[in-house]
């Protein structure tokens, strides 16, 4: 509904779709606890969205939900249609699909050179020894790796480069939704750019679903479509980022915060001048500023 | 799993038996252990039971919480019992096919299944009402003596300490990395034991790595705290016996006496 | 309270038997004073010998060529080692693995354990410690159970308890959420304007280095840029090369002023942007 309006892409019942999930951890004990609380979503095929929370939020347990690592306590997982945690369902496939790379996904990498710990998962999904390797160099390519490394041990790598090696190894598998948990945890800027700007190419070079998973609203708001914002284990916020910022008081009081620019904006605002706040970059932002003082010529 | 263990775990509340200097529960419970072994009675036994249940009712420990603890030796108790039952010569009483059970072999294992109970209770009952540090602050004051012949005392109690800190931080690790294996299609649940060993490789190298680069952070945290072995250091929570410790030792040696007692005195009566 | 003299540190390399093959300069040439009670910030990406530089600080490396004296000691005399580690405490990136006890007051208590405090005495300094970071209540738990600001203050905690006067902190903030971080980033702030500890934070996000007194900008082992952080982020170009944030309200301020409005460089917060834009109006 909601997110459906957001970029004319209908939901046709392909892709993820949540209906009505709750999750809860140790279940009966005294330490139960509710990690998710009813939440329905769809996300549908080549979108990029930005699921953004506060560390508790729920939005780990919800990514985990979406690959069938967890298995919800009540409601059901959907995709293209069909319920995930049925009898038969292939979930190695499934995985295939829906990508996930976990948070510092460098601390996984185990084989003795690059290439075939990126093969390690189309190795799994039975192919061939040729298509894995066809697979895998197709993915360190798109990751910016070149043939140099490909016989380096990954633990000779720089900490940006293992990251990207790690990405990867889940591209490889040809993913159609591909979930990042904090991608640029623990990177100094210029890593974080890099691995940013390496992401947003992806989307727009192979056509698939990228959710962007992260607690910094200046990370992820320059780049997507679509913003999911949890707290307490609900979905608060499903919108685009420009109407999700508006909300920033309300942001607040989830432990987020909106991009800085919103803040710079909303006090110039405050102090007299007449703008419009939605601007995303300060590129945006210095256009809207000149536009409302009327430039060096004014 | 893990859960169910109650093994080595830590009961949190208040009581008598959880005041209790760890040293005198550490002896208590090495006492406790060689008088299953010095005791050969039915009656003997009797008397380490009395025992044991006097230890729980003091520490207020719920008696439920202790034997579901039990239920993780349960299939190691049946198959010492039934080797007992079985293969012990004697006197025979029944006889199914080829398995014969006889008198002998059925109050050795009834006696065997009861002294393993009592030991596997009596020990855990130690560890529900001490925490991990208190232990080896024990450990390491009772093996105190050995440093006379140059035994790292204090270097095997930090081990321990540091082990059981990281245990829980590397199980966690352990989820995460198998979580994100198989997202990339790995599988661990497979029946074949070459598959499942080979399995475990994508799991167990980045577990070691992450290990080891803990273990160096850990070292490096610890030289910066001004860490340099147990030379000059001074405790903030030192080992004192008080009032309640002694009456306890006396209670031991007691104890102990019965069944030296018990075993030496053959009353007549007793099997 | 830190002086640091032509300082010098390669790191050698070794080739797969084990033989040095070569030597990386980790640091080259590096010169820079820290005045008592100053809160000072370190800048620089991956590789750029900050953390390095850090470790100088606490004895737990040492200068190849140059010197380093932390309130006077000289770090190169050995013996001198346990006083200047208790002089400069320092706290590290990682949470989980700088905690040593198993309950958190425990923690605290573990270096001055080491240096032999008497034991009321430990007992004392842990209440204070962990009181100045606000997570006294949190004694008696397990640092398990913490989230990664509050494992962070416990460390904090452990290093105070010392009673040091100069705290090195080597990205204490990468691993945690933006609400995890401002906490750190508080109880470092009241530590320096209440006890006037000395405070030493290398960090790569910017916001943490406004509020410092002084900035140094490390690139390539050498001291790039230094000044008040007004000055080093007026230099929106020259951080920008060394891949380096400034921030957004100042990067912003900076592409107006270069678009023609006559606006100041180096504006640091939203305030001085509104007056700078409509002082006049």
């Amino acid at each position: 509904m909601q997110a459906a309006r957001l970029s004319g892409k209908a939901f046709d019942g392909m892709g993820i779709k949540l209906e009505n999930v709750s999750y809860i951890y140790e279940v009966g004990t005294a330490m139960q606890t509710a990690a998710l609380e009813d939440v329905s979503l769809e996300i549908p095929e080549n979108q990029f969205i930005g699921l953004i929370g506060h560390t508790g939020s729920g939005k780990s347990t919800l990514v985990q939900l979406l690959n069938g690592l967890l298995k919800p306590t009540e409601g059901r997982v959907l995709y293209n249609g069909k319920n995930i945690h049925e009898q038969d369902y292939d979930k190695r496939a499934l995985r295939a699909e829906v990508g996930l790379v976990f948070q510092y996904p460098e601390h996984q990498l185990f084989e003795a050179d690059v290439l075939s710990d990126v093969m390690f998962g189309p190795r799994n999904l039975g192919l061939d020894e040729a298509a894995c390797k066809k697979s895998a160099v197709e993915a360190l390519t798109s990751v910016g790796i070149g043939e140099e490394y490909f016989k380096t041990s990954p633990f000779d790598l720089s900490g940006g480069q293992k990251r990207r090696v790690a990405i990867a190894g889940v591209l490889a598998m040809h993913p159609k939704i591909l979930i990042l948990d904090e991608p640029t945890a623990g990177l100094d800027p210029r890593g974080r750019d890099e691995i940013l700007g390496l992401i947003s190419e992806m989307k727009q070079k192979m056509s698939m679903t990228i959710i962007l998973v992260s607690h910094s609203m200046d990370d992820v708001a320059r780049y997507v479509e679509r913003i999911i914002v949890m707290g307490h284990g609900k979905k608060i916020f499903d919108d685009e980022p420009r109407r999700v910022f508006r909300h920033y008081r309300e942001l607040e009081d989830l432990g987020l915060s909106a991009p800085q620019i919103t803040y710079i904006l909303q006090e110039l605002k405050e102090k007299g001048l007449d703008l419009e706040t939605d601007a995303l970059t300060v590129a945006e932002a210095a256009d809207e500023i000149i536009r409302k003082l009327g430039g060096p010529d004014r | 799993m893990f859960k169910d263990i109650t093994l080595g775990q830590y009961y949190q509340t208040d009581s008598l038996l959880h005041r209790l200097d760890p040293r005198v529960k550490i002896v208590g419970t090495l006492v406790y252990i060689i008088s299953l072994f010095v005791v050969d009675t039915f009656a003997g036994y009797f008397v380490c039971l009395l025992f044991l249940a006097a230890m729980i009712c003091l520490s207020n420990v719920p008696v439920g919480y202790i034997v579901r603890g039990m239920r993780a030796i349960l299939i190691l108790l049946l198959i010492t019992m039934s080797f007992n039952l079985f293969l012990t010569p004697g006197e025979v009483l029944v006889r199914i096919g080829f398995l014969k059970i006889t008198r002998e072999g059925l109050i050795f294992s009834l006696k065997m299944a009861i002294r393993l109970s009592l030991l596997v209770i009596g020990s855990s009952l130690m560890t529900l009402t001490t925490t991990p540090n208190q232990l080896t602050d024990a450990i390491e004051s009772l093996l105190n003596p050995l440093k006379r012949f140059r035994v790292p005392v204090h270097e095997i109690a930090m081990m321990m300490s540091i082990a059981l800190r990281f245990i829980p931080i590397l199980m966690e690790e352990t989820d995460k990395i198998m979580k994100a294996q198989i997202a990339r299609g790995a599988d661990f649940e497979s029946k074949n034991l070459i598959k499942k060993m080979k399995s475990l490789v994508p799991l167990l190298v980045p577990l070691f790595i992450s290990a080891f680069r803990r273990a160096n952070d850990l070292a490096m945290a610890m030289e910066a705290r001004c860490y340099r072995g147990g030379v000059g250091r001074t405790k903030m929570k030192p080992l004192i016996y008080e009032g309640r410790d002694q009456a306890a030792y006396m209670l031991l040696v007691a104890y102990f006496a019965i069944c030296v007692l018990l075993r030496f005195l053959r009353l007549p009566f007793l099997i | 309270m830190i002086k640091i003299s032509r300082l010098i540190h390669d790191y050698i390399q070794r080739d797969e038997e084990g033989n040095p093959s070569g030597t990386i300069r980790a640091l080259d040439d590096i010169s820079l004073d820290v005045e008592p009670g100053q809160f000072i910030a370190i800048l620089g990406h991956n590789g750029s010998g900050k953390s390095t530089l850090a470790k100088h600080l606490n004895a737990l490396l040492f200068p190849t060529e140059g010197a380093v004296w932390v309130n006077g000691l000289d770090t190169r005399d050995q013996n001198l080692i346990w006083d200047i580690r208790q002089t400069a405490g320092m706290v590290f990136q990682n949470p989980d693995n700088q905690i040593i006890g198993q309950v958190v007051e425990e923690d605290v208590g573990f270096g001055p354990e080491n240096m032999g405090v008497p034991t009321q005495e430990i007992w004392n300094r842990v209440e204070e410690s962990l009181k100045a970071v606000g997570m006294y209540e949190y004694r008696k738990k397990s640092p398990n159970r913490l989230s990664g600001g509050q494992k962070q203050r416990v460390s904090i905690a452990g290093v105070i308890a010392m009673h040091p006067r100069c705290i090195v902190m080597d990205e204490p903030t990468a691993m945690l959420d933006p609400s995890g971080r401002a906490d750190v980033i508080n109880a470092a702030m009241t530590l320096n304007r209440e006890e006037g500890i000395t405070i030493i934070l290398i960090t790569h996000y910017m916001e943490e280095a406004i509020r410092a007194d002084r900035i140094f900008v490390m690139d390539e082992g050498k001291v790039a840029m230094q000044g008040t952080p007004r000055e080093i982020f007026s230099r929106v170009e020259e951080m920008q090369a060394l891949h380096l944030d400034v921030p957004q309200v100042t990067l912003l301020a900076h592409t107006l002023r270069q678009r023609g409005l006559s606006i100041p460089e180096g504006i640091l917060t939203r305030e001085e942007l509104a007056e700078a834009l409509l002082g006049g109006n």
